[in-house]
């Protein structure tokens, strides 16, 4: 298998249950590199479940994850990070004491050597404030670079969300629901922001909001109480009277 | 704010010129305090790790450096350094086992760790004398200065004082600096964008109790004289509200904190005979004045009263 063809993520027979009630089972599906997947499926389909399976918060009781080749299934958290993958999360987690710009300094040192220099100050190394004030001007956020996390609107958190994970110029990123509590308008700017996203990295994402979300995708996942129910391009899912059924509800 | 140092450094080394003996004791006294409670700051203010523990690395620095000299006969040069040595590898260890939690469970671990190492100095009599406490140590007399005189030991501990406090602002301005506020802020984020979480905090309680080692080699110089109480709960927990009241996260509140701690301790119970009250009644008052500590606290009040940004 060539390099290019390598799928970004490669999920295989992937299964966990607390307790008794299985919230993930026997999922698998690939990604192929560069690919725009979105995960859809009602409130309690094991959704956040899948990201957080993939990312290696939740270890699976079952089954296997590949990311661009490598097998991570048994690797802890920050060594999915070296491999090149990336995530932003559902309900934000910055750094809300520091400023844009040291949010964005924080995840580009996530994979450089200088993370475990203890004797040099940070503040001087200004080439990689610079580097994060251009990452924060190209989710428009530039005049936004000096004030601290908790100054800014929620909307605009959520454009830091996505900048912290593309800092790290990931080749795999996982989006778990991007337009989550997002007005009409800053909906239109994130949308075209993740449309902006270099095509080598493909993204996955998850969104409960169909309308928004369906143009982004060219694969659609439907999952449902924790069993992947459809597969496929955008049309033939939104035709699949099982979609319909389950998701649409009519 | 350079400037300032600058010049309370000066006051600080002419301070035996213009002081009496008693004074420069407490001087002496204060500054190892600070040390000791700028040791314990790396975990609670900068990586959000409440130990109740802290006491174990002075008091363990210490009964080894008293005990390597008396027992074994060795001189200065081989026990400093040998009790640094061995108290930063129980840390190692300690930190190993307390880092299995976080929150109130590593609060609890550190307290049970240095319960054991107390409960040992109290029982094992036979190493560590017991209740009597070792006693008929001396000081150390580097280059020929003889630092039995109060206030040769005094510029001594200052030098010493400035260098920890010297490290730690490296420490905490360094980029593994900020990935350890990282982790203190968001674990989870940090852990997803590549650090090793786990790593960074071990790191940083071995480090901080080397600096608390540090500390108890000064303690046990100071005094000549060790006895278990130094191992005691009461101990940390006075370092904890020294980092508390003076305002932790910060450089300077640690050291604030800690003179205020020592100069009720000392001063006020010289006047006041329910000292104890005094200093419950003063750590209340600043909790409910300034709930970030001393430092932070002054320097908010400072800047509304020039009527900048709050």
């Amino acid at each position: 298998m060539t390099a290019a063809m390598t799928p970004a993520l490669e999920v295989r027979g992937l299964c966990k249950s607390y307790g008794g009630i299985a919230v993930t089972q026997n999922v698998s599906l690939t990604v192929a590199p560069g690919e725009r997947r979105l995960i859809i499926g009602p409130n309690g389909a094991g959704k956040t479940t899948l990201f957080g399976l993939i990312q290696g918060e939740i270890k699976p009781d079952a089954g296997t994850i590949r990311v661009l080749g490598h097998d991570v299934t048994r690797q802890p958290v920050p060594e999915r990070a070296r491999v090149g993958m990336a995530r932003t999360y559902q309900i934000i987690n910055l750094f809300t004491r520091d400023t844009l710009a040291h949010n964005v300094v924080l995840s580009l040192m996530g994979l450089m050597p200088l993370k475990r220099n203890a004797f040099t100050a940070l503040a001087a190394r200004t080439d990689l404030y610079d580097k994060a004030a251009a990452l924060l001007a190209s989710v428009g956020l530039s005049h936004r670079a000096q004030h601290r996390i908790s100054e800014i609107s929620y909307g605009e958190q959520r454009r830091v969300e996505i900048a912290l994970a593309l800092a790290q110029e990931p080749k795999l990123l996982l989006l778990d629901e991007p337009f989550a509590g997002l007005s009409q308008d800053e909906r239109l700017i994130i949308k075209e922001l993740i449309a902006s996203i270099p095509s080598e990295t493909a993204i996955v994402m998850i969104e409960h909001d169909m309308d928004i979300a369906l143009d982004f995708a060219e694969q659609i996942t439907v999952l449902h109480y924790g069993q992947l129910i459809v597969e496929g391009d955008r049309n033939k899912v939104v035709n699949d009277p099982m979609t319909r059924e389950i998701y649409l509800g009519h | 704010m350079r400037r300032n140092y600058i010049l309370l450094l000066a006051l600080l080394i002419c301070l035996p010129w213009f002081s009496g003996e008693y004074y420069v004791n407490l001087a002496s006294q204060i500054l190892i305090a600070a040390i000791f409670a700028a040791s314990l700051n790396l975990l609670v203010g900068y990586a959000g790790l409440t130990s109740l523990g802290h006491a174990s690395y002075l008091g363990l620095s210490a009964y080894i450096s008293a005990w390597l000299s008396l027992r074994m006969g060795l001189g200065h040069a081989v026990t400093a350094p040998a009790a640094l040595l061995l108290t930063t590898l129980i840390g190692c260890g300690f930190g190993w086992i307390a880092l299995r939690a976080s929150g109130l469970g590593f609060l609890m671990l550190t307290l049970a760790l240095s319960q054991i190492v107390w409960g040992l100095c109290y029982r094992w009599v036979g190493v560590t004398n017991g209740d009597n406490g070792l006693s008929g140590l001396t000081r150390p007399s580097p280059f020929g200065i003889d630092l039995g005189n109060s206030s040769a030991f005094y510029w001594f501990v200052l030098i010493i004082t400035v260098a920890a406090l010297y490290s730690i602002a490296r420490f905490v301005n360094s980029p593994f600096g900020a990935t350890l506020r990282g982790t203190r802020d968001q674990w989870r984020r940090m852990s997803s964008l590549g650090y090793n979480v786990w790593g960074i905090r071990w790191v940083t309680f071995v480090f901080s109790s080397f600096l608390g080692a540090l500390a108890g080699l000064l303690y046990v110089y100071f005094n000549k004289y060790i006895h278990p109480s130094v191992m005691s709960v009461t101990v940390s927990a006075e370092a904890l509200l020294a980092v508390i009241a003076g305002g932790s996260g910060t450089l300077a509140g640690p050291v604030v904190g800690a003179a205020l701690v020592m100069l009720l301790k000392n001063y006020a119970s010289a006047y006041v005979e329910r000292w104890n009250m005094l200093m419950g009644i003063v750590f209340v008052f600043i909790v409910i004045v300034m709930p970030a500590g001393i430092v932070p606290g002054t320097l908010a009040l400072l800047r509304r009263l020039r009527g900048g940004p709050r």
